[in-house]
Formats: C-alpha cells, structure tokens, sequence
C-alpha cells in the first residue's frame, strides 16, 4: 500500500476543531480515490476522548499523549511530526490553515524537503495520483492548481469552511496507536510562557458559519452592538473592517481583510462598509452575501447576493426582530 | 553590545493592482503597481525600532528579484536600514517559495545577523511559508504573526507576543530567530526625506547564485518543490438582488429569500 493521507486534528477547549473535520471528511475521499489509508494525527494532554472520536472517522489514529504538548510549541511539534513522516513516509498531509498550523507546517515541509501549498479552497486527485491543491494569487483575484512532484507528503493547508462536515458521527472503526513523544531537548528553543484566550462565546471568524460584519458607517464603537444583538439571533461572529479596527472601535482579531483574516462563512452580512478591495479579498469565497448600504453606488454591492439601500440604524434592529421571529418559529 | 537584524522584504503589486488571468490559464498580468510589502513594512519598522532601542547594530534589508525589487530595498533604505542586498540571477526566475528560502538563506549566511525579521506573508501569493523555511535552512526558531517585540540585549533574549485565534501566546526565544511580523506590531514611519534622499545614492549589493554557493540546480524552477498548472479565474457571483421597498418590507423579503432561495438560514 501506498503512503497513507494523514490530517492533522487540532483540538482547542477539549474540541476538535471544525476545520479538521472538515478535512476528515475529504481526506476519507482522497484517501479511496488513491487507495491508502486515512489517518488523523492527535498531540495533546489528557485529550484520550478526542483520540476515540477522531477513531470514527480515520483508520488509524496516532496519539502522542505529553505534558509537553499541551502547549503548541513549534520546536516540539515539528520534532514530533517530522520525525514520523519520516518512518512513515505518508503521500499527502493536510490540515485546516490556522495560525498554528500555518505557522508550523511551512516548517515540516521544509524539514521533509517537500513543498506545501496554503489557504487551499479546493483539493483533488488528479490522472497521475498526484494532489491538485487549488489556492488562492492576488487576494484571490486569480488562482492556481499546483502540485509537487517530488517531495512527499505532498502537504496543503485548506482554508477552514471550504469543505463540507462528514456525517455527525463516522462509522469507521479506526486503530488509536499510541506513541511516545520523542524529543531533542536541545532542538526545543522556544519557550511558550503564557497563552492568553478568554473563553470563547463565539466561533472564530475564520470557522464561523454566518459573519455580520460593521464598516466606519457604524459610526461609532457602542453602535457594535446593534451587530451584536444581530450575530447573537444569529448564532453568528461579529467582524470589522479595517477603518473600524484602525479607529480602535474593534480589536485586530475581528478584522476581516487582507491585512486581517480570510473568511469563507455561509453567509456574511456586510454593514456599513463600502466594500473597498482589501476587504472583500477576505470575504469573497463567503457563500452568500448581504449588504446594507445607503449608498447606491458603494462597490459592496458589486459584491453581494443581496443588497439593501438603506440606513442601517433604521434596517439593523428591524432586521434582527424579523430574524428573531422566523428563527423563533424553529 | 549591538543587536545585528536581517529583514526580508519584498516588492509586491498593491491591493488595487489589477491582475488579469490570460484567457488559457498560463499565466496572469498584473498592472505595474507595486510596493513595499505591507507586512514587511512592519518588519523593516521593528528592525529600527530594535536598532534605536539598542543604540548600536546594523540593519540589512535583503530581497530576491529583479531590478523591479530594488524599490522595496530604497523603502527600507529610505525607512532607516543600513545596507541592502538584491539577490539576482536569471536562474532565480521561476521559481516556489522553497527556492526563494534557499537561496534567501544562503545569502544570509553570509551576513553577520541575530534576528531575522520578515512580514508574516506577502500580498501577491499570502502563504507565509519562505520566512518559516528561512528558518529551517539556517537551523534556527521562528515564530510568526508576531505582535510585540520585547528584546533584552544583554541577555541576547526576545520575549514576543504572538497573535492566535481570540487570543495571544507569548513566547521567550533566545537569539538567533526569525520573528515574522503581524498587524498591529507597530506603525511603520513614512521615510524622511532626507531618508530617499540616501536611498538614491546608496549602493545596493547585487549577489547571484555563484556568489551564494548555490547551483543551478537548487535554485529557480529546479530548485522548486511546487509547479503550477494552470490558472483560474475567481468564480464570479451572479448580479446583486437589489431589494426595493421600504425598510420593514425590505427585512422580510430579505429574510424569505435567505430562507427560501439561498437556504441559509
């Protein structure tokens, strides 16, 4: 059998990551149309429930159970996968393109002398049973199917929301192996002193189903919450714009852009924005699109699927009650 | 007790650059629009900023490309960077950021250094991957979407906060490393004039691949571990649904069609 297609599992607050999911459910139809095994790579602490729930949807699951790694440390983590790449010699890995991984995985490729394609928004096999991984050029103003030859595991970081979840529980029966960490102290040169998170009420922006995002035509930081009582309906995450994270009305975490986060949900509701181009570089793979703009002539609409003229302190509170209602119905 | 920073930047078309995919997916044409990376922008700043800060130190601004790339080395000149160094060779061309790293790498080896400062991805291509591979060739940590920068140089240490997901983690590493800056760790000066004035007359230094060890073969398209196709063209969204009508009936007919035609809801 041929190398196996291997998915990183990102866990956060004792959860698997929707991103991983995602890629569970992707990586089980790459891993038939070349006829190899599908396994899920799990480093954690005391995270033994989420090995048995990736075993549903993975043929093998490798376990590296560490105090070491409760902490996402670059150092530790590229000794560990690297070093079973190696044995292993998987033909493809993937994993959803977040901050951790889109800061460890250049580096594994590197390592593994093989190439790495990121921000991913389609993956296929093509006639030859290489990986074609389609990405993103220009801000998404053009893309490009690429492969790699030579290097394996032929590794593409995918753009989280691009993929369909797998059915809410899988039905394989996979081996969970665990596997001792092994690690050169003296390659561990980064010491992680402090991870700040406050608990999340919200999704992050870049996995969240449904964004509402505020240009400067709130006008002003307490007007957030008119998207607040909106996303809250919703179930939604609250975004912003550069010019409203710029004002300081909104933390840089909440900017949606190019200079902030790429985001794909299945529907983004754009508010008083005016849709400048580095903004919708961050919003245009999004499914559907809604905007409330007063000016008939912003370019957002150019770029939505609805729009609505109007002042949006008049449609945003209407809007929410009639959200409120359909939803309510259930 | 001077602090050696080496910044990779790069010269990239700008946000509003028109790029056009050719109609047989071979390639693309971008408008003649360019500038200095914006991230990198943040990079050179922080470089200075080390610079000020310590009150001794070089600071050298490296790229890879054509006589085009000599722009964002006179930004960093004009920002305040030392010297600049401009990796050029035909054999260069073509080739992924794997390629870019190794040869980027090469070149500072022979620099003398103890950061490595870079933007945490650049616009044209967003994958932040050559600052990480930068690091691996030369064997030593990096950490990305750097947002402070705390550095101590007498203990030859950096304390760096670095952005995630709703959050922060923040990290101590010991020199040599590659911090890839991130939004929000400052606000890069606009160069003095007196600062392009010096730009103009600085002399940039020109490497190619013999003057970096490297051969043909490890650089450019054979160097490269990825291989395009073929190109696309962005899907386009089909004409907006302007909803008319005042806005309580705008809001209900929005919501049927959330609900009824593009089932999102």
């Amino acid at each position: 059998m041929t190398g196996a297609v291997w998915i990183f599992a990102e866990h956060q607050d004792g959860t698997i990551r929707k991103t991983t999911l995602e890629l569970l459910g992707k990586g089980r139809e790459l891993a038939g149309q070349v006829g190899t095994d599908l396994v899920a790579l799990l480093l954690g602490s005391g995270v033994d429930g989420l090995a048995q729930e990736l075993a549903a949807y993975a043929d093998k699951v490798y376990h590296w159970d560490d105090p070491l790694l409760e902490r996402y440390n670059s150092d530790v983590y590229l000794q560990t996968i690297a070093g079973l790449a190696e044995k292993e010699n998987p033909q493809i890995l993937l994993a959803g393109a977040t901050f951790l991984a889109r800061d460890l995985f250049p580096r594994v490729a590197g390592r593994l002398k093989t190439g790495i394609a990121v921000d991913c928004l389609n993956l296929e096999v093509g006639d030859d049973g290489l990986l074609v991984a389609r990405r993103p050029l220009f801000g998404g103003k053009a893309l490009a199917d690429v492969i790699c030859r030579q290097g394996r595991p032929q590794i593409a970081l995918t753009r989280p929301n691009t993929f369909p979840l797998p059915d809410t529980k899988g039905d394989s029966t996979g081996a969970v192996l665990t596997v001792d960490l092994a690690v050169d102290p003296a390659q561990v040169r980064l010491e992680v002193l402090e991870v700040v998170r406050a608990p999340q009420e919200r999704l992050d922006l870049t996995e969240a189903e449904i964004i509402v995002t505020g240009g400067r035509g709130m006008k002003e930081a307490a007007n957030f919450q008119l998207l607040e009582d909106l996303a809250d309906v919703l179930g939604a995450t609250v975004g912003a714009t550069r010019g409203v994270v710029d004002s300081g009305w909104r933390p840089h975490d909440d900017q949606v852009g190019k200079s902030g986060k790429t985001v794909s949900p299945k529907l983004y509701i754009a508010v008083g924005l005016s849709g400048a181009i580095h903004h919708v570089m961050g919003m245009d793979t999004s499914k559907v699109v809604v905007t409330v703009n007063k000016d008939p002539q912003a370019p957002i609409f150019q770029y939505a699927d609805y729009g609505i003229l109007g002042d949006l302190f008049e449609v945003l509170p209407l809007l929410t009650e009639a959200l409120q209602k359909e939803l309510g119905k259930g | 007790m001077d602090v050696n920073i080496v910044v990779l930047v790069k010269q990239v078309p700008d946000s509003e650059a028109m790029v056009q995919v050719k109609a047989d997916g071979s390639g693309v044409e971008v408008e003649d629009r360019y500038a200095l990376n914006f991230f990198d922008a943040l990079a050179v700043e922080e470089a200075l900023r080390i610079k000020e800060q310590v009150g001794e130190g070089t600071v050298t601004v490296v790229t890879l490309g054509t006589q085009k790339s000599l722009e964002a080395l006179r930004t960093g000149i004009a920002m305040g960077a030392d010297e600049a160094v401009l990796l050029e060779d035909p054999a260069f061309v073509g080739g992924d950021e794997y390629a870019t790293a190794k040869a980027l790498a090469a070149a500072v080896k022979g620099i003398e250094w103890d950061v490595i400062l870079c933007g945490k991805e650049a616009f044209d291509d967003s994958s932040g991957i050559v600052g990480p591979l930068v690091a691996e060739f030369l064997g030593i940590p990096h950490i990305t979407t750097v947002v402070k920068v705390d550095l101590s140089p007498k203990e030859r240490t950096v304390i760096v906060e670095r952005e995630i997901e709703g959050g922060k983690e923040v990290i101590k590493a010991t020199f040599p490393v590659l911090l890839a800056a991130q939004k929000g760790l400052n606000e890069p000066r606009v160069p003095p004039v007196t600062g392009v004035m010096k730009a103009m007359r600085t002399e940039i230094k020109k490497l190619d691949g013999a003057a970096i060890g490297l051969s043909q073969d490890e650089v450019g398209k054979g160097g490269s571990q990825e291989e395009i196709l073929r190109y696309h063209r962005p899907p386009q969204r089909p004409p907006v649904t302007m909803i008319q009508g005042e806005a309580g009936d705008a809001v209900k007919q929005v919501v049927t069609l959330l609900k009824e035609e593009a089932k999102v809801l």
